[in-house]
């Protein structure tokens, strides 16, 4: 269950807030001194990629050329326009794997834009009064964004899908094109990700960017402090759950070895009464027992240990779980596995004493002769 | 030497109390073989079974070599058969996933005997019983006189001061019954003392005394 959200965390770090995200202040409607910021983000060595963003509000038209009467429902939409280099942004984001329907942009695409499979009602068929999809487009019409008031007609060359809601329901264009539509001369820019070289705590470029003032004039955020409370919250309660269920789990294995080791000590309580009869400490049979059911536990740990990391974490990180909001990943940490399997050994010698406790205990000459 | 005073065992079956031995005096020397005879129910097994501390008298004593079994802990009994007596069970009693070699083995081994000593001694125990050539075969790969050699050699492989023996040839052919009560004769020949149940007349003879139980009282 865990894996569900981590899936969600893992698909917004790595298709849109990147491992450290740039963002303007809540009241502020960009990042000031830009230019100057992208200076010092590009100028440090752990950072490997950067994506600089234009955002505004705005609305997308489809029907506009063939509507012939104002009483008709125009074909509209509203979206986030998101302007960004094209290459930069592929190289924080991979933007553009996540074309379902034709091409990504290139740096020279003006007038042509990729939307996000949200805004289309072919992708998302919901027609609410509060919301509207695109109807009837697809790559190659035309439709009209309008951006603070400034209406432009540009072509859909692809169009975005990804489990994350921020590329899903944005347009996208060129960089140039939506400064030049919004009037901003300055070169501040709305959003920044960065994308460090592997093995980079992001929380160190976070705080090598605070300590040069950066969040003076914006807010930086790595893709941890950037993920909203609900998502924290659901991770803690659906590792509550995965506590629950994994020690509802230990309890079933306990009370399977229980079983299997009383049926063992049963079938051969005559053996046992024999052992005991020559002379064997009964100590001894316990213990013996004892490390049977650890035995027990040692292998179904070891095979389940190998069976999820050699096996079904890489194959699930290779092909995660299609879940309608997120890639479902395998989320097992060492450290809760290790902790596991210790509580399951601690367990199962209880599980395996009590049973061969009350066999050992019956009469000697009794187990031997099969009286009870 | 087993000396065994005014010993009573008594079953309890809800209301219903039986008693099986009703007071039973009696002594076996060092050396000796006896065989305790007797018909169904006379309470030779119980005897047999009291004596050799397999089980808890209702009341009396029983003294081997002098020593007081009555004031032993469960593992000094424990201890005490493991080191001092060798049982011979009906059915053999071996274990059945174990080869004849290790059966011999684990209560030497048991003993703390070091694991070359205590794999050689098994090893000349079952030589003596006639089994040198099946030391690595499963109980179930052996015949029912085999298994019951395999048992013998057990009881014998740590030299125990006293060999109790439950009805050793009831499960046996005649030649492995032979065979069995040939290795019993040996071993009294070189000193071993034997207490043996059985209800066939001809192999008591090879005994140095007989008893016979009825009623849970020894009769002449």
């Amino acid at each position: 269950m865990v894996g569900l959200i981590q899936g969600a965390i893992v698909a917004v770090r790595s298709h849109y807030t990147s491992d450290v995200i740039v963002s303007s202040l809540n009241n502020k409607t960009y990042i000031e001194n830009s230019p100057e910021i992208l200076n010092i983000i590009k100028s440090l060595p752990e950072v490997e990629a950067v994506s600089a963003r234009y955002l505004e509000g705005g609305t997308l038209e489809a029907n506009y050329k063939t509507r012939t009467s104002y009483k008709e429902k125009p074909n509209i939409a509203a979206a986030s326009v998101t302007g960004i280099d094209p290459i930069a942004e592929d190289k924080v984001t991979n933007l553009s794997k996540f074309i379902v329907e034709g091409e990504y942009l290139t740096p020279l695409d003006y007038d042509q834009v990729l939307i996000g499979s949200y805004l289309t009602a072919k992708y998302l068929p919901i027609d609410s009064p509060g919301f509207t999809t695109l109807r009837d487009v697809a790559p190659g019409t035309k439709i009209r964004v309008k951006v603070h008031g400034v209406e432009r007609e540009v072509t859909i060359k692809g169009i975005i899908k990804a489990k994350v809601d921020e590329v899903s329901m944005r347009v996208f264009m060129i960089d140039s094109e939506l400064r030049s539509l919004i009037g901003r001369n300055d070169y501040n820019v709305d959003e920044i990700s960065i994308k460090l070289k592997p093995g980079t705590d992001p929380a160190t470029v976070r705080d090598i960017l605070k300590r040069n003032g950066v969040d003076r004039v914006a807010k930086v955020q790595t893709y941890v402090d950037a993920q909203p409370k609900f998502i924290k919250d659901m991770v803690d309660t659906f590792a509550l759950l995965g506590n629950m269920l994994s020690s509802i789990g230990l309890v079933v294995a306990s009370i399977t070895i229980f079983i299997v080791i009383f049926i063992n000590a049963i079938t051969r309580r005559k053996f046992i009464g024999i052992l005991k009869g020559i002379g064997i400490n009964e100590r001894a049979i316990e213990i013996s027992y004892i490390l049977q059911s650890f035995f027990y536990a040692f292998c179904g740990s070891v095979i389940g240990v190998l069976v999820l990391y050699v096996f079904l974490q890489p194959a699930i990180a290779a092909h995660p779980i299609d879940f309608p909001f997120s890639d479902g990943i395998l989320v097992a940490p060492v450290s809760g596995t290790v902790l596991r399997i210790a509580l399951l050994m601690a367990t199962t010698i209880i599980a395996g004493f009590i049973p061969a406790r009350l066999i050992v205990r019956k009469n000697t000459l009794d187990s031997i002769l099969g009286r009870n | 030497m087993i000396e065994v005073r005014n010993l009573k065992k008594s079953f309890k079956d809800g209301e219903n109390i039986t008693e099986v031995l009703k007071g039973i005096d009696f002594i076996a020397k060092s050396g000796e073989f006896i065989a305790i005879m007797g018909r169904s129910g006379a309470g030779k097994s119980t005897f047999l079974y009291q004596m050799s501390l397999l089980d808890e008298p209702t009341s009396g004593e029983i003294f081997i070599d002098q020593k007081d079994t009555h004031t032993m802990t469960v593992n000094e009994k424990t201890y005490f058969r493991l080191s001092r007596l060798g049982y011979v069970f009906q059915d053999y009693a071996l274990l059945p996933e174990m080869s004849a070699l290790e059966n011999v083995v684990l209560p030497l081994l048991m003993q703390d005997l070091k694991e070359k000593e205590a794999y050689q001694k098994a090893e000349n125990a079952l030589i003596k019983v006639g089994l040198g050539h099946r030391l690595h075969n499963l109980p179930a790969q052996l015949s029912g006189g085999e298994q019951q050699r395999v048992s013998i050699a057990r009881a014998i492989a740590h030299e125990p001061q006293i060999l109790f023996a439950d009805e050793p040839t009831a499960n046996l052919d005649n030649e492995s019954s032979r065979m069995v009560m040939n290795i019993f004769k040996e071993l009294h020949r070189a000193g071993q003392t034997i207490v043996m149940v059985t209800h066939e007349e001809e192999y008591s003879k090879f005994a140095d005394r007989i008893i016979h139980l009825d009623d849970g009282r020894i009769v002449l």
